[in-house]
């Protein structure tokens, strides 16, 4: 049985990675990177339910997570002569691992709305920090950096176009969400869910809560750092609007949107965001946000599972 | 240097009973309704703008600050039925999520209504007077005093009066005090009323000493937040404190570094209370 839907995840899984490649094809420009940007925002949203939909714990401070890899790959890019894409992936990830540690340890000692308070005022030390260390971050400029061309080392080298950067996005990201999967249904993401679910009788049974918490937070940082990443490939430029608290409230919006604790949910939230925004900025310009923040407080007290919160168990299956 | 000293003292005061109105009605509706509410600071940035429009119609000071606070209390009154109310019971995470949601409308409702200028309300007590080297506006002055006024008012209302009293007794057990008879369902929605109209209040005392901008909401809100959690959760005279020990941290250290990075001192103040003593620093140690 098990095997049966074993099986009969991998085939839409591969489905599903198949449309997304081929997809781009048929595309023009301007939506094959919207597509590309989907995926990328849907993996910052996948990286914080292992937060928010697992363990329990919102985060208001993912975008310090986004930011910090995005500012770490554009150092490495403006650094290197030649701007590396595996260079720029380490330090970017290095920088949000550093980054996710520091915070992990102060603000899980702390519990719900406190934690997501701690978070939220941690992006904004960040963000403030970019803003107002010029010399380094470029503040409010930002900094404008080049693509790095594909390469497998010593063997070959070709510039990305939008598809094949899409494919490579889209690579990136299939396989951060096979992990992440593995990590949720691994017994210690059972352990996260059962602090979620009951946080002193998980304490009781033994498990040493905080450091659970601690390597979920970790672990959210470090994927969430990937995503930062990823858009300093694509858009090649960094700002400090990307550390700003915006980010991360949109985060909680693709999560709730789409169906916490179901990693696949965020990513559909993120999906269904972006094309309600796309869609609406077109008639209301920037007040796109007033019809979209009446659906999603609307959602919150209707539909506190999101679009996908119905399919939460065969998700996890 | 000391002359400088004293001035942010009282620059740290002035902006601390400020703050302080804000938080305490912040605080006001998490004690009593376990809700966190994210969108307080634009609920302090739309009474700003009420308030600015009204002073620039009538020319009149006070009639803007109570058109704004009446407005701003019906508008939280409505708010609290229609959003807040069916999440009586959910974890409080529910309730910063859901009015996050809020703040956005109405960050953009106020973009929208107002424009993305600045407005500015005239100072309503004019002449100045002589502080060490500077000129120092009687308005602030003024502005700290009314602000201790009405949390001064608020807190006499909550000791002596009926519904003060009914909103004490709904605090400490909502069970209970429905078996008395109070209708806690009203208790709650008034009381998100009077914390609107305090941030109303606010935010047309604030006018005059800044711009009132659509974006200032969330910024409103963090420090809200800060003082909250540094005085303790849902304690009327430890956010008050708080608001003040805040306050002049920011001050004394926009002496050293730039204001924008000066807000780190209170980001930091923030952490290690949270890390040393997470009920808060000005209430007494919990048993």
């Amino acid at each position: 049985m098990a095997s049966a839907t074993n099986r009969r995840f991998w085939i839409v899984f591969l489905a599903v990675v198949a449309a997304l490649a081929l997809v781009p094809l048929g595309l023009p420009e301007f939506w094959r990177k919207f597509l590309t940007e989907i995926l990328i925002w849907g993996l910052l949203a996948m990286s914080s339910d292992i937060l928010i939909g697992y363990t329990g714990m919102v985060s208001f401070g993912h975008s310090a997570f986004f930011g910090l890899g995005l500012y770490g790959a554009a150092a490495a890019l403006l650094v290197l002569r030649a701007p590396n894409l595996w260079a720029a992936m380490f330090v970017g990830l290095a920088t949000a691992a550093v980054i996710a540690i520091f915070v992990a340890y102060f603000s899980t000692r702390l519990r719900d709305i406190y934690f997501a308070i701690t978070t939220l005022v941690f992006s904004q030390i960040f963000y403030v920090v970019i803003f107002t260390w010029t010399d380094l971050t470029g503040g409010e400029n930002g900094l404008y950096f080049s693509q790095p061309p594909f390469t497998i080392p010593g063997l070959w080298s070709v510039r990305f176009s939008t598809v094949s950067l899409h494919w490579f996005i889209l690579a990136v990201v299939a396989i951060s969400y096979l992990l992440l999967r593995r990590i949720t249904q691994s017994p210690f993401g059972m352990v996260l869910q059962s602090i979620r679910e009951n946080e002193p009788r998980t304490r009781a049974i033994g498990y040493h809560v905080e450091r659970y918490k601690i390597v979920a937070v970790m672990l959210s940082g470090l994927f969430a750092g990937l995503a930062g990443v990823l858009y300093a490939i694509q858009h090649r430029f960094a700002a400090p609007d990307f550390v700003f608290f915006t980010v991360s409230g949109e985060v909680v919006i693709f999560n709730v949107m789409g169906g916490m604790g179901t990693l696949v949910g965020p990513l559909v939230g993120a999906a269904f965001f972006l094309l309600l925004r796309e869609g609406l900025s077109r008639f209301w310009t920037e007040y796109y946000l007033i019809p979209l923040g009446i659906a999603f407080t609307a959602m919150v007290i209707f539909m506190p599972q999101g679009l996908l919160g119905f399919w939460k168990r065969r998700l996890n299956q | 240097m000391f002359e400088q000293i004293l001035v942010q003292t009282v620059n740290g005061l002035v902006n601390g009973m400020v703050l302080a109105l804000v938080a305490s009605g912040l605080t006001l509706i998490f004690g009593i309704m376990d809700v966190v509410n994210f969108a307080h600071g634009d609920l302090v940035m739309l009474g700003g703008f009420t308030g600015a429009v009204t002073v620039a119609h009538t020319g009149n000071f006070w009639l803007g600050l109570l058109v704004a606070s009446l407005a701003l209390a019906v508008f939280g009154a409505l708010l609290q039925i229609t959003t807040l109310r069916p999440l009586i019971g959910r974890d409080p995470l529910t309730t910063i999520i859901a009015t996050f949601g809020i703040s956005l409308v109405l960050q953009k409702y106020a973009l929208w209504q107002f424009g993305p200028t600045a407005q500015n309300i005239p100072q309503p007590i004019p002449g100045r007077f002589e502080l060490f080297y500077l000129q120092y506006p009687w308005y602030r002055l003024g502005a700290a005093v009314m602000a201790g006024a009405i949390i001064g008012a608020l807190y006499l209302f909550l000791k002596y009066g009926k519904y003060g009293i009914w909103i004490r007794a709904t605090t400490q057990d909502r069970v209970m005090a429905s078996a008395m008879g109070i209708p806690v369902p009203l208790v709650h929605t008034g009381v998100f009323a009077i914390g609107s109209a305090m941030a109303a209040a606010s935010g047309v005392l604030f006018a005059p000493l800044a711009a009132v901008t659509q974006t200032m909401g969330f910024d409103f809100t963090l420090r809200a937040f800060i003082v909250v959690v540094v005085g303790g959760m849902g304690n009327l005279g430890g956010s008050i404190l708080a608001a003040l020990f805040i306050s002049l941290l920011e001050a004394y250290a926009s002496l050293v570094v730039s204001p924008s990075q000066a807000v780190i001192v209170s980001f930091v103040a923030l952490i290690l209370t949270l890390l040393f003593r997470p009920t808060g620093l000005f209430v007494p140690t919990p048993k």
